[in-house]
């Protein structure tokens, strides 16, 4: 007899989405003065959650202007301690109000209540908390004699983890001494508008922090801006590029985190299940819009039908729904634009001669939306298997010996993480010395912490998040040019 | 019900010797520990609620195998808790009644007596339960025993001496004894997952237990802590559907111990939908070994159907 | 007619209780002025020993603790001791014969220590932990691990700010400890031990003696059990026999004497309480 799950909705009431919103500027929700108002959505049903503004080049004058003004009248003059005191302050405070967070996160980009509630807000809040306790230990982190801030930070972050980028950014450049403008993405505002409200319930002095909402130009105005110090990106890898170029030249320092088309590599000795559970986690985790999302299965060809039967057996189980419902495993897909890109994607695999699978999936009538799906006998050379598609799309692969696994793993522009499944110790150590990926996951996969340095090789990107190392990007030596 | 020896499908050679059964067990695809910890806990968040909470309840009571397994256990004790097991709630006479009655072999002839054609069976622990230190001769009375006092069902345990040794031949040939000896009553067998200590030495002994033709596999004695944990139940329901598929017969799972509140029920429920699917979903294929817990379902049975919180004064003690 | 306070009563803190001493002594705590403040448990050689136990069982379960554990209870204790600033402002005031005036900044500053110490638990393993680049294929890593059960003579003089200084980077770093408080001004100490219970420490992590010095600190500094000393606040004429106590079952041992505690305090006293583990794995397929 089937066990069928009864829905269980996790409340909207406990957010107050606002009709419209303007920029957070100077510690003050303000006016656009010259942009064109947009509307965010939430993709699961299409419904207008709110009007968003667009910063304009002089809003984002004004936005640098703000932060500047901070930088040099406030918050470097602060002692570190009192700066990390008001980091403690807002990390406390989104633990407060995680719930509300949690739910308007899921509502705003998509994404199951689960993983928002159990992943993306807790470790934002971990992420505040860790670099709160760094401000006034600079002088410990390896950083040279007299680390000093840069300045002024422009902060551009992608709609995956809309928050959790958020303090992935803001967390480590307020800690090291800077103040930061931040533009969130355009089809995921709203937990950074939420965040602003934080700033101003902790106190931070106005400026600091400022949000500024937009699309592509906001973007370019902040990064091209002159009396910006470091430009900080997540994003697509073209789009990376075009930064570096910009900033080519000027003072501007930058980090980059850009795409990623990582191997998930199982030996056939691997933990079958965890195996299973793991490469499903790579790839389905946040609808596959992850940047390390292990996107290539590899697989020992002498385990290959052992796992993909698995596999296919536990894809049979995965609930694909409301992402306000606390059963779904699988929400919406973020835009219209990402899922006519995946769909496009999976033509052509399906066109390059690749067999396609999913397990049954109703798919809700509003809304984007797309089934977990497999490719199987994918080659290294099929345009699955090299580009990036930013969806619950497995490419299958096989190899049949750990140097092959290694080469076939490396041969790709980008380099950002790799998984690996094995019980052999030495194997894994030996795989993880040669794979050119800034991560490497052994036994486990899509795992984040503050203390863990984040980042790629290669096309992937440059600088780290989290860790000692995440300070780095935001410092400067007195020695340094 | 039982067959018999050794299942059809036989593993040629695999019991020949005690070192081929050991390449066979150790050549099991390991667990890893933290990914098998994480699995479960990510089930565990799954919320049961309204129709599905109701349908759950209602399942997990029906598949109790209320127990009582105590040095002062009497008649008088056995007879109350079979007369729970056949109307759980007297309040509600549509409350479903549990599978079965778990008790020591003494008191076999008593729980028959008591529970007549209510069609709850009548499950005995045997071979010197709880620790399963005693020779073959006096396990197989013990077994035999049972048996013949009505016992419908046989929970076995393993010598986990012989099998933390390293003996695995033996502690095989010893459930095919009991199997034999317990016809025509089916057979658990207990492996006591927490003196097994890892998910490897579960994953084996499960295995162990269904290639010597155990009916259910069961997680613990209960007398000893930890008892059945959701991680442990993981592995022993993938080495169900691992041996289903590997040699088409079908064994029964049992956690039991520890399990107090419904809402860890539930979760148990969960685990065996998302794991190995309806197909196990009954009482002929998996149990719950408790006694608490049978109060806490009534208790969450009578606020589903009224919307208030109940109490312990409208819960029968036994 | 003026209101009649409630007068507080000081006890032990061991195990996360408050308990008085199993000898039933106490002694008269009195300010700089000679003043009576209040009676304060005179704790005994079972006292230590019983503290020592509880030490120890609390052990496992907080150096098990992730890091970032550590530093949300350390973080707690910071919170509930600024929600107690006044109280801690006028016991370490009366305690040490300063002004109201004067005594704000000193809270102030124990308060912001414990911050700091908060701030290191999920640091101090990325600045004194590395992998280690041996000549051969092998993965090495050195990473810290706290030593067990330290106990920590306070500082006789520093009543909060000192105590806190010599208390929070034992527990940052996943140790356990037993404190014997400043025998002169051992009030603040009791109190601080309140902010530990109710701030989500668990009992037995911490464990505060108050009573004689000399009296105490050999039983602790020949105890088997405890794996390291704090002889911060040992007595002059006390302090090698102490360190000689100690060299039986070879403690780690810091020795006697107080430094600024208003300056930075390095790493000096969060190293001191960790080991280091070294393992090595080949590297090969």
């Amino acid at each position: 007899m089937p066990f069928d799950y009864a829905p269980a909705p996790e409340s909207r009431s406990v957010v107050d989405i606002k009709a419209s919103y303007g920029l957070f500027i100077g510690g003050e929700f303000t006016d656009a003065t010259d942009g064109t108002p947009f509307k965010t959505i939430s993709p699961s049903s299409e419904e207008v959650l709110a009007e968003v503004s667009e910063a304009g080049p002089s809003d984002v004058d004004r936005a640098v202007k703000a932060a500047r003004q901070a930088f040099t009248g406030v918050w470097s003059r602060l002692g570190p301690a009192e700066r990390g005191k008001y980091l403690y302050r807002i990390a406390r405070i989104v633990q407060e109000r995680a719930r509300e967070l949690a739910v308007l996160e899921s509502l705003d980009n998509g994404k199951p209540i689960r993983e928002s509630r159990d992943v993306d807000v807790p470790t934002a809040a971990a992420h505040f908390f860790y670099y709160a306790g760094w401000a006034d230990k600079l002088d410990y982190a390896g950083l040279g004699s007299a680390p000093r801030p840069l300045g002024v930070a422009g902060q551009i972050i992608p709609w995956n983890f809309p928050l959790l980028m958020l303090a992935w950014k803001i967390a480590p450049a307020l800690a090291t001494g800077n103040t930061v403008v931040l533009k969130p993405a355009e089809t995921t505002p709203l937990t950074a508008l939420l965040f602003a409200e934080i700033c101003q319930q902790a106190d931070l002095p106005p400026g600091v922090v400022n949000i500024i909402t937009g699309a592509g130009d906001t973007g370019q105005a902040l990064v091209e801006h002159p009396d910006v110090d470091k430009i900080a990106f997540t994003g697509s890898t073209e789009v990376g590029k075009a930064i570096a170029r910009t900033i080519a030249g000027t003072r501007k320092k930058v980090t980059l985190e850009l795409g990623g088309k990582a191997a998930n590599i199982v030996f056939d000795d691997a933990p079958i299940d965890q195996a299973v559970e793991g490469i499903v986690n790579g790839i389905f985790f946040n609808q596959g819009h992850v940047c390390c999302a292990g996107s290539r299965l590899l697989v020992q060809e002498s385990v290959y039908d052992e796992v993909l039967d698995s596999l296919r057996r536990r894809l049979r189980t995965l609930r694909l729904g409301d992402p306000l419902d606390k059963n779904t495993d699988i929400g919406a897909i973020n835009s219209a634009a990402q899922l006519a890109r995946i769909r496009e994607l999976s033509d052509i695999g399906e066109a390059e001669g690749a067999q396609r699978w999913s397990p049954p999936c109703e798919l809700p009538e509003h809304g984007f939306w797309f089934p977990p799906t497999l490719f199987t006998g994918v080659s290294q050379s099929s345009r699955i298997a090299q580009e990036e598609i930013f969806g619950p799309v497995l490419s299958v692969l096989t190899f049949r010996t750990p140097d092959e696994a290694v080469a076939k793993a490396n041969n790709t522009p980008y380099g950002l993480s790799a998984g690996v499944w094995t019980e052999k110790g030495s194997l894994i150590l030996w795989m993880a010395s040669r794979l050119r990926a800034g991560v490497v996951w052994a036994n486990t996969f899509n795992r984040f912490d503050p203390t863990s340095p984040f980042g790629g090789y290669k096309e992937s990107g440059f600088g780290r998040e989290g860790g000692r190392q995440g300070l780095a990007g935001y410092v400067k030596d007195r020695r340094d040019v | 019900m039982s067959t018999g020896t050794l299942p059809e499908v036989s593993r040629d050679g695999v019991t020949r010797d005690n070192a081929s059964l050991r390449t066979f067990l150790h050549g099991l695809p390991g667990v890893d520990q933290v990914g098998a910890e994480a699995r479960a806990a990510m089930l565990s968040t799954r919320s049961i609620k309204t129709t599905s909470k109701q349908w759950a309840i209602d399942m997990i009571i029906s598949m109790i195998d209320l127990t009582t397994l105590e040095g002062a256990d009497t008649p008088g004790k056995v007879r109350n808790l079979c007369a729970k097991a056949r109307r759980p709630d007297p309040g509600d006479p549509a409350t479903p009644h549990v599978a079965a009655v778990c008790v020591y072999g003494d008191l076999v002839t008593t729980a028959r007596e008591a529970l007549g054609d209510s069609g709850v069976r009548v499950a005995a622990v045997a071979t010197a339960f709880p620790s399963g230190r005693a020779s073959l001769t006096v396990k197989l009375a013990d077994t035999k025993e049972a048996v013949a006092a009505g016992a419908d069902e046989i929970d076995m345990v393993i010598d986990r001496g012989a099998f933390l040794s390293g003996r695995y031949l033996q502690v095989f040939e010893e459930i095919v004894a009991v199997k034999n000896a317990s016809a025509p009553a089916h057979l658990k067998v207990i492996l006591e997952t927490g003196e097994l200590a890892t998910y490897d030495n579960v994953r084996r002994a499960a295995w162990l237990a269904m290639l010597a033709g155990g009916d259910f596999i069961k997680t613990s004695t209960g007398k000893i802590s930890p008892a059945a944990t959701l991680p442990v139940l993981l592995v022993m329901l993938e080495a169900v559907r691992d041996f289903r598929d590997s040699t088409g017969r079908q064994v029964g799972v049992k956690p039991a111990g520890g399990i107090r509140t419904s809402k860890d029920a539930i979760r148990h429920l969960v685990m065996v939908n998302e794991t190995v699917g309806e197909d196990w979903l009954s009482p002929d294929w998996f149990r719950f070994g408790a006694s608490t817990l049978l109060n806490d379902l009534l208790l969450q049975r009578q606020k589903l159907a009224t919307g208030q919180y109940s109490g312990p004064d409208y819960i029968t003690l036994d | 007619m003026s209101r009649v306070g409630v007068r507080k009563t000081y006890k032990l803190y061991v195990g996360g209780a408050f308990p008085r001493s199993e000898s039933g002594r106490s002694y008269a705590v009195v300010d700089r002025d000679g003043d009576f403040l209040a009676n304060a448990a005179l704790g005994s050689r079972k006292d230590a020993r019983d503290a020592v136990v509880a030490a120890r069982k609390a052990f496992p379960g907080w150096s098990g603790a992730t890091a970032y554990n550590r530093g949300q209870v350390l973080y707690r204790v910071a919170e509930v001791m600024e929600g107690r600033r006044n109280q801690f402002i006028a016991e370490v005031a009366a305690a040490e014969g300063i002004t109201r005036r004067a005594a704000p900044s000193r809270v102030d500053a124990a308060i912001d220590r414990w911050v700091w110490y908060a701030g290191w638990t999920d640091k101090i393993a990325q600045v004194i932990g590395n992998a280690n680049p041996v000549a051969g294929p092998y993965f090495n890593l050195s990473v810290p691990e706290p030593t067990g059960v330290v106990a920590v003579l306070a500082p006789q003089l520093s009543s909060l700010l000192g105590l806190v200084s010599v208390l929070a980077p034992v527990i940052a770093g996943g140790s356990t400890c037993v404190v014997v408080a400043s025998e002169e001004r051992p009030l603040p100490a009791v109190t601080l031990g309140e902010v530990l219970a109710t701030s989500d420490v668990p009992g037995g992590v911490v464990n505060i003696l108050t009573g004689r010095t000399a009296e105490i600190a050999p039983w602790l500094a020949a105890h088997r059990d405890v794996n390291a000393i704090d002889l911060c606040g040992a007595a002059a004429d006390q302090a090698v026999d102490l360190e000689r106590a100690a060299a039986d079952n070879v403690k780690r041992v810091l020795r006697a004497g107080e430094p600024d505690w208003a300056a930075d305090p390095g790493l000096q006293r969060l190293s001191a309480w960790l080991e280091t583990k070294t393992v090595w794995h080949p590297m090969g397929v």
